[in-house]
Order: structure tokens, then sequence, then C-alpha cells
């Protein structure tokens, strides 16, 4: 399959590409030969049915499950590389359910996340004050004053920033996001959405998402994955008037069936798959 | 939803939480090494000594089941392996070079040619002391790497680290001549120039064994508050979570799991000593569940939590055992279900038990009113 941005990546810029990627569990095939490429300021959105495979992949990149094929993110293949390695190699990612250490404080979570960025035996010195870094991403994502109190006292939005606020720490250059906004408010969306846009501009983004209102509004591109495949790619309104996309997202409900407006199709993929 | 916070949060201002463990530490030190020594006989003094060694094995379980989720039910493994080496030293420092050690000559054999070869290394101090640091931590090591790189962890690494210990243990029951067997070694004469007899060596070992604990303590607040610490804790929490951020867990279980094993062994070397006799009925598997009782009412997370709880059952088994020689291991066994059950945290988690209890009383208290008849016609 071909990308709409075209096979040859330019070296400049930071790029993903993803050949040929073939995941199975006992013999079910999960992922059946992705073909993907993502650069750097284009924030790329991955959507799907559930069971589409789009979690599998972002683990078969980051080294959670075993896959077969090439991603080759900047020069350097990532497949068959340790996670931790992986994460070395600058890239990030965060979890369907949002994964901080509830036990430790806001601080104390995104100092761990500085520290690859540490000599090793740093390990065995007490932190004192705050990090720049950590200052810097708390700052973005408007933590900063919450910094002593416990991650898992959060509200569910803040833990979701948090996360983010980790990658940013990490300096990850490849971020993927699960689901980043669910569970958030419409206020929260949006500034979820435009920090992504401002993070995005040196970084490559893969988000994936349910909420085709949010997608609308901040994705540069998107990828469609159904049944293990990518079933198409392109801009918001090049995915919307594929008829394929409308097949797999209307052509399971009766009712959805009578729907003919493109917009309708989105909403859709909410009602049905917003619970996942 | 379990709040993450402890009931004590509120007092735990930044100042508080900075001068708390070293305030702990004092008031350990100052209990350890002027209030006991001054109230204490001569028969409970090493009795206590010996307390202040399964007390810094407690430390170490702390950190490595506490901190860092690993259960380790096999301990003893590491306190019977740092107790042999010692014993084994003493006993051949007892008797002149030729004669067969001590336990040789409870079964009648008194030249030391049938002595077996690994024995040789526990002639001269220095190669004690050293291999008492390296083999705990080398074993420690090993298993950690075959456990903790392959990803196992839970009930199949407690099943492990018990079964270890229970090859050891059977391994020393079954070989008589070469180690000692059931019997143990027995009649340990001598410490490193000190008279085991003697109560005022004894006392010295007490304050020894005291300050290796308060080491123990030390060395704990110090790692705690690092970096490491923390990722201890992140570690146990969400595994996954710290892979993506670059780091391989299975080395941070590893440095808790090593240090952990090298305090076990520490505490061990000075238990046989005090105890003049070293048995595997003293690291049994039922011992090392001691261990990990006094650990579990404590309270596994906490710093001071581990050894004082670990010298308060070993007090609690010590008075238990001799009022009710038959029956007294059903009381721990039931503390520790109640434990398990209502204070999941330990002791430290009473102030949020009584709470609790308060406001069920409270609610009960506020329904019933409005049915009293003074409410109702006022």
């Amino acid at each position: 399959m071909t990308s709409h941005l075209g096979e040859t990546p330019i070296s400049e810029s930071g790029y993903l590409q993803v050949r040929d990627l073939r995941v199975s569990f006992d013999g079910f095939i999960a992922i059946d030969g992705v073909d993907l490429t993502v650069f750097s300021g284009d924030l790329r959105f991955l959507i799907g049915p559930n069971g589409a495979g789009k979690t599998t992949l972002v683990d078969a990149i980051t080294g959670l499950s075993k896959g077969t094929g090439t991603a080759d993110f900047n020069g350097k293949d990532l497949i068959g590389v340790k996670a931790h390695k992986i994460a070395q190699l600058g890239v990030g990612r965060t979890f369907q359910t949002a994964t901080v250490f509830e036990q430790l404080s806001v601080l104390q979570n995104l100092d761990i996340a500085a520290g690859k960025h540490r000599k090793n035996r740093a390990l065995l010195t007490w932190r004192s004050g705050i990090p720049d870094s950590v200052a810097a991403a708390a700052e973005t994502v408007g933590l900063t004053d919450v910094l002593d109190k416990p991650a898992g006292i959060l509200p569910h939005g803040q833990k979701q920033w948090l996360e983010i606020a980790m990658l940013l720490v990490q300096d990850s250059k490849l971020m993927f996001l699960d689901e980043p906004v669910a569970g958030m408010s419409a206020e929260e969306r949006e500034e979820t959405g435009q920090l992504l846009k401002r993070i995005g501009s040196e970084r490559v983004i893969v988000v994936i998402e349910h909420d085709m209102d949010f997608v609308r509004t901040f994705a540069d591109s998107v990828t469609v994955m159904h049944a293990g495949k990518v079933l198409s790619e392109g801009s918001v309104e090049q995915i919307q008037a594929d008829p394929r996309v409308q097949e797999v997202y209307l052509g399971r409900t009766a009712a959805a069936a009578e729907a003919d407006s493109v917009a309708a199709a989105g909403s859709v993929a909410v009602a049905t798959d917003g619970e996942a | 939803m379990s709040s993450p916070t402890s009931p004590f949060d509120k007092f735990m201002t930044p100042a508080v939480r900075n001068a708390y463990p070293f305030v702990g530490w004092v008031i350990c030190a100052v209990v350890l090494l002027l209030v006991f020594p001054n109230i204490l006989g001569a028969v409970y003094i090493s009795q206590f000594a010996q307390y202040c060694c399964l007390a810094t094995v407690a430390v170490g379980i702390g950190m490595a089941w506490g901190r860092g989720g690993m259960l380790v039910l096999g301990q003893g493994l590491f306190f019977g392996l740092g107790a042999y080496m010692m014993a084994m030293h003493i006993q051949l420092a007892d008797v002149p070079k030729g004669t067969a050690p001590a336990y040789l000559q409870n079964v009648g054999v008194f030249d030391d040619s049938t002595l077996p070869a690994f024995w040789d290394p526990f002639r001269v101090r220095a190669t004690t002391i050293l291999l008492i640091i390296v083999i705990p931590a080398v074993l420690a090591y090993a298993i950690g790497v075959a456990v903790f790189k392959r990803k196992v962890k839970g009930a199949f690494f407690a099943i492990l680290s018990q079964a270890l210990l229970y090859a050891f243990v059977t391994y020393i029951n079954a070989n008589q001549l070469q180690i000692g067997g059931v019997t143990g070694l027995t009649g340990l004469q001598h410490f490193f120039g000190l008279d085991l007899g003697s109560s005022d060596d004894q006392k010295l070992l007490y304050y020894i064994a005291a300050i290796v604990l308060l080491v123990s303590i030390a060395l704990m607040i110090w790692l705690y508050r690092s970096r490491f610490g923390e990722l201890l804790v992140a570690v146990r929490d969400a595994e996954e979570r710290v892979r993506f951020l670059g780091y391989d867990p299975a080395n941070i279980k590893l440095i808790a799991f090593v240090v952990s094993a090298m305090l076990a062994a520490f505490a061990g070397a000075l238990y046989a000593p005090i105890n003049q006799h070293i048995g595997t009925g003293d690291f049994s598997v039922t011992a090392s569940i001691m261990m990990i009782i006094g650990v579990a009412v404590g309270g596994r997370t906490t710093l001071f939590g581990p050894p004082v709880g670990a010298i308060a059952i070993a007090y609690l088994q010590y008075k238990l055992s001799s009022e009710f020689p038959t029956f007294w291991q059903y009381f721990i066994g039931l503390l520790f279900i109640i434990v398990l059950a209502v204070l999941p945290g330990g002791i430290v988690d009473l102030p949020k038990l009584l709470k609790k209890a308060k406001y069920l009383v409270d609610d009960l208290l506020a329904k019933r009113k409005p049915a009293t008849p003074a409410e109702v016609t006022s």
C-alpha cells in the first residue's frame, strides 16, 4: 500500500516507516502486513473498529508484542529490539488506561521519566529541587500546582496529561498515544488537542482515537485500520469520502445503513466504539 | 476505590516528611543502645540480640517485598548461608589444626582427615568474611537474573524462593558427616576473640547486632529517598510503564533482591555466634514465613514497620511458645490472617481502620436517632 505522502522518507525530518508488519497470536493473525509512514509535523490519527489491531500495532512497534517486518524510526529498525531499548531510542507511548505511578507524587512520576537522560549512578542520589525538564513539562500541561500531590488522587484528565508530560520529559521523538482524551471534558479535549498540535511540529506523533469529533478537529492525516490491515489513509475528508471506510463503520448496523451523510459516519463510530 | 494516601498524610508536610526518618532512626538508636541494655537482664540481652538479627532480615524483606513487590518467602536461604559459613569458621577456629570440629567429634570422629574440602576456605577469618559477603550476593544475583529477566513474578517467584530454601535445608539435614545434619553446628565457643559463654561478651554482641540493624535501617532511609527507591516503587506498581520509560525493571528488582539477600546473610552470620548454635530449624520454611509475618504485621511498605514487627513477632513467639508449647503457632497464624484481612498495610493502617469504624458507628447512630420518640415529638 502506498502512503499518500509517498514512499521515500525525507532524511531531515523525523519519520517512522513501517513495512509489512505482521503479528500473530497462536495462529490468530492480529496484524496482517501493515505499511505505515508518518513524518514529524504530521499529526497522525489511527482509527478503526474494535479489534482492528490499532493497539496491537503500537504494541509491536514499541516492543510489547513480537512481530515481523520492519519499523524504521529515523534509520533504526525497532522490530525485535527490547521494549526498554526502544524507549531509550526516543520512542514513548501511553496506555489505554492512564498508567501513572499512583503512590508516587507528580514530581516523582516526571522525574522517573527523565531518568534515561541521567547516568545510572544518579539513581543512588537524592533529588534536590525540581529538574528543569520536569518543571517545563509540568508547566506545559498545567500540573505545576500539583507537583507534590500523589498521582493516584489526580482526576482522570490530569492523569492523562501527566502521561503526556512524562513523554515530554522523556523527550520522545516518536510518541504513541492510546486514546488520550477518553473520559475528558470538552474543554480538556480542546486543550489536549492544542497541546498535541504544539508539540507535534518536531515529533512523530500517532494517536489512537475513537472520538471522531476530536479526530476531525485535530488530525492532519488519518489511517483507518480494519481486521489487521490498513483500510484507508489520507486527510479527514479523504477517508470520510472513502466508500470502504463507510462500509466498515456503517455496514454493521441496520439503522446506520440508512444514513447517507458522511458526517453520520463519524457519530456512529462514536456510538459503537465509544465504550472501548 | 481505595485512596492511595495514608491517614498520616495530613501531618506529612514536606518538613515532617523530610525529618521523620531521621527522628525515627534516633528513637530506634536510643531504644536499642540505651534503653534495652539497661532494662534487659543477661538472659534477655542475647535473646534480643537474636531479635536484632531477625529484624535486619526483616529490613531487607521490607525492601524486596514492601517496596519491590517480590514476595521473598525463602529469605532463610541467605540467612542460613551466612549463619553456616560463620559457624563453620567458628568450629574450625575453636579447635587446633588437625583436630576435627565439634560436629564431627559429636559423632566420634576426632581427626579432620574426613572433613570435606568445602570447609577449607573457612579456616581463614578474612576469607570467611569475604565469602559471607560474596556467596549470597552471587547466588541472589543468579536467581534474580534467571527469574526477573524472564519476567517471572508473583506467586511463581514466591514458590521458587521457598523451594530453593527447602532444597538447602534438605541438603544440610541429609549430610550429617559433611555439615552437621539435623543436629546443626553446636557448641560455638569463640567469635573473633570474644568468649561466647561470657555474659559481658554476649552483651557486646548485642551491641554489634543492634548497630548492624541501625546501619541497615539507615541504608534504607538513604535508598528509599534516592531515585532508586522511587523507581523501585514504580516498578512494583506499574512494571510495564517503567519499561517504556527506558529502564529494564529486572535490573531494579535485581538490586533490591541482592541487597536484601546480603542483609539476611550478615544477620545470619551474627545470629550463629549469638545463639552459639545453628541448625536448619533456625531458618526453615516455617521460620522464613515467621519473618514474613513480622514484616506484614509491622507494615511492609514502611521504613520502621518491618524491623519493629519482626522484633514484636519474635518476642510474641517466645512468650507464646513457653505458655502454650503445643499450639502457639495457631495464635501467630491467626494474627497473620487478621492482619491480612483488616490491616493489609500492617499496624500502621490501624488509625485508618479506627476512622472507618468510627464512621460506621456514627452512621448507625445517625440512622437510629430520628427513630427515637423524643426526636419525633420535639
